[in-house]
């Protein structure tokens, strides 16, 4: 045992697949720890928050504010302002204007702005609509707001009279250090379409799928198990049956099956671990007619008939004499039943057959509402991309540990 | 003579058995969910109807077309007779297209996706993956664990990736559907431009999901063979290693040619979530409809053709093997 263990660390594949799921594992424990509640709670009222930082504008107006006079502070608030559609807008006024504009690189905030308040005035150009014209002035407007600004004044209503009195001003070189500000709150990555922390969405939801997959891959594995022990051992009539079930099984496309039984169950019923349980289901037949070949194989060698002229009961010698040499490779389908499992969860997710969603996040279901919400078409990448990324993680942990066990109790696959 | 016939009764009647548990299964399982489409039809026909007796007597007529009047075991009889005889019934959520309207507008479509896919990320996957084994040192370093991680990405998440690299930010393939939404399908030029550049992304995101699983099953194979005992011979007999490659590509290549058959005979069921994502109008965005909308005679009938898909690839699979595969025709003369 300790050898094989040995062996089993010895392999790079194996090694490296076990440090990227432990270190998956470790995170899916201690990242509640760091960020607790519930990965369900809507802290945003919008959709897809972009991922960031983010402080209350109330409490940074009563701060403690610090002056800092910085060359490019007035380039970058231009900068933040012009959008490269509003930039490139630009120049095509001036080209229509009839200004030189060759060689002006949009980029170039300092040039752009020089040649802008040259060359502006508020005309109509031909070959512009209304629309266009008011679309400009604004965006003058701004600009030579942002550049001729002083300060803001800070206003509050007096609740009682209803007049307004000045609470403070902000000038343009006042800044404020984040550890003042009362509240801020880092999400890393955003918010999904309903308004929650994704990160902790996230890990909550790798922690369920997880857990779908274990599910699933203990069932799936201990209905083939023992099915194709009982065939393989005993043989005969009950060999004929299971074996009748098992090809039925084979051939109808499990994930049919899994999509008719989980429609059968209703949308309230549907818990993430009677999903898992369904999934294991429906996917047991190979490890059946695997180990059911194995054990045919075994049922005839020598230490077998051995044990059964010394009068073992056959639980005895089942466990005894033949688990121990089918055990690797039901580790192995048992690996791969619990990636199998994730995946086939997503994707019953995916076609809305998954578990019902006000309960538990899982990996399916943050990819289902990514996609009917259009994360993908609005540019929200962190509400499906870290989705796709973990899943993809998860499975190639799993897949690595399952050919590095293969080169080691395989020896013909050995390098 | 006498060998084969007895075979391939015996895979026949193995059709047979599988084929009728399969119909009870797809008949019953969608027909327990808790639900009354029945009801949802009524109340979007009778809107505005207040007379009870009225509403009742609609609702009973569509009852009795749907026939959910009767017990459920009426209903299977009812089910398969007219299923033999090509009738699939009428759509609950599409009301009054046929079953048989929507799958034979939307079948096509899954064919045409999947089965070029499928034989293109067979043939480069192989060639990759018999490359790969031949070449070893390095690429093995490198190009697998790679190749590992990208087989790995489930096929909707390949599927989202390319859709927003190719469609939404470089914006060189539409986003969604089949042939653009303005447009009316007929055989004028403009319709198939538009269907072959819908056509793209689909494609190669299933291309790309074959490729992966190929390479890697043709390398070890490969692998497997180059090790085997008769090329180690072979090279004491001095044969050339071109002629030897040879044989071990023959040997490596039998597993993949089931291999192939078989991911035809699944292909319906492994496009549909891919399907969905583009909002292809196949058999996936169909089964998406109507899990939505708790249409189960659709259901019933989707799920049934992916069936008999499979069931039918297998049964080719079996006769086939029964005159190639030496085993098989071994056990049979013996007995």
């Amino acid at each position: 045992m300790k050898n094989t263990l040995k062996n089993i660390f010895h392999s790079p594949r194996f090694v490296v697949g076990f440090i990227i799921f432990v270190a998956l594992l470790l995170t899916m424990i201690f990242y509640p720890i760091f960020n607790p509640g519930d990965p369900l709670e809507r802290i945003g009222v919008g959709t897809f928050a972009k991922p960031g930082t983010y402080f209350s504008m109330y409490d940074a107006t009563s701060a403690k504010t610090e002056t800092f006079r910085l060359a490019d502070a007035e380039e970058n608030r231009i900068n933040a302002l012009l959008t490269g559609d509003a930039r490139t807008r630009m120049i095509d006024w001036m080209s229509r204007h009839g200004d030189d504009v060759a060689g002006l690189d949009p980029a170039d905030t300092g040039a752009l702005m020089e040649a802008w308040g040259r060359y502006y005035e508020d005309v109509r150009l031909s070959g512009m609509t209304n629309a266009d014209r008011v679309y400009f002035r604004r965006l003058n407007n701004s600009i030579v707001n942002s550049a001729t600004a002083e300060e803001l004044l800070v206003m509050e209503e007096d609740p009682e009279t209803g007049d307004y009195a000045q609470k403070g001003t902000i000038s343009l070189t006042d800044y404020v250090n984040t550890k003042d500000v009362a509240n801020v709150k880092t999400l890393p990555l955003g918010t999904d379409n309903f308004g929650r922390d994704t990160l902790r969405e996230l890990v909550s939801a790798a922690g369920v799928s997880l857990r779908v997959g274990l599910i699933a891959g203990i069932v799936a594995t201990l209905i083939g198990l023992s099915l194709g022990l009982l065939a393989g051992y005993l043989g005969g009539v009950a060999d004929d049956i299971i074996m009748f079930i098992t090809n039925i099984f084979t051939v109808i496309p499990s994930f049919v099956l899994l999509i008719l039984i989980s429609y059968s169950i209703s949308q309230e019923a549907r818990g993430a671990s009677l999903v898992a349980v369904v999934i294991g289901f429906t996917g047991w037949t190979w490890t059946c007619r695997s180990v059911r070949s194995q054990v045919i194989s075994l049922r005839n060698r020598d230490h077998v008939n051995l044990s059964k002229l010394s009068g073992h009961s056959m639980v005895r010698i089942v466990l005894t004499d033949i688990l121990p040499y089918i055990a690797s490779y039901v580790v192995m389908a048992f690996i791969l039943q619990v990636s199998a499992g994730i995946l086939s969860e997503a994707q019953l997710s995916m076609l809305g057959l998954g578990p019902k969603t006000t309960e538990t996040p899982t990996l399916g279901l943050m990819m289902n509402w990514a996609m009917l919400y259009s994360a993908h078409t609005n540019g929200s990448w962190w509400a499906y991309f870290p989705v796709i990324l973990t899943i993809t993680l998860i499975s190639f942990s799993l897949n690595l540990m399952n050919t590095g066990l293969d080169q080691v109790f395989n020896p013909t696959l050995r390098d | 003579m006498k060998g084969y016939k007895k075979y391939f009764g015996k895979k026949i009647l193995w059709f047979v058995l599988t084929l009728i548990v399969a119909v009870i299964l797809n008949f019953i399982l969608p027909r327990l969910m808790p639900s009354d489409p029945v009801a949802s039809i009524t109340a979007k026909v009778a809107e505005g109807v207040t007379d009870a007796a009225a509403v009742q007597a609609i609702y009973e007529r569509y009852a009795e077309e749907f026939g959910i009047n009767k017990s459920l075991f009426e209903q299977f009889f009812i089910f398969v007779g007219n299923a033999l005889r090509g009738n699939l019934g009428t759509s609950f959520s599409q009301y009054p297209r046929t079953v048989n309207n929507i799958i034979a507008t939307a079948l096509p479509w899954s064919l045409a996706l999947q089965f070029p896919a499928i034989i293109v990320g067979w043939f480069l996957g192989n060639i990759l993956g018999a490359v790969a084994a031949y070449v070893r040192k390095g690429w093995d370093k490198v190009v697998l664990p790679i190749a590992i991680f990208i087989n790995n990405i489930p096929a909707f998440g390949l599927a989202v990736i390319l859709l927003v690299i190719f469609a939404v930010n470089l914006k060189i393939a539409p986003v969604s559907g089949g042939y653009s939404f303005d447009m009316i399908p007929n055989f004028s030029w403009p319709f198939i431009k538009s269907v072959i550049s819908h056509y793209q992304l689909p494609f190669w995101s299933q291309v790309l999901i074959t490729i992966g699983g190929q390479a890697i099953g043709m390398r070890s194979m490969s692998i497997y063979e180059l090790n085997a005992d008769y090329v180690k011979y072979s090279r004491f007999l001095g044969i050339k290693d071109g002629k030897i490659v040879g044989y071990v590509f023959r040997n490596a290549m039998l597993p993949q040619i089931t291999g192939l058959a078989l991911s035809i005979g699944t292909m319906l069921s492994g496009g549909l979530v891919a399907e969905i994502i583009f909002s292809y109008p196949g058999l996936g965005t169909v089964l998406y409809s109507a899990v939505t909308s708790a249409d189960y005679p659709l259901i019933s009938a989707t799920t049934l053709i992916i069936t008999i898909m499979v069931l039918l690839v297998t049964l080719f699979l079996d006769v086939i093997y029964g005159f190639i595969d030496p085993r098989v025709k071994a056990a049979q003369f013996d007995a």
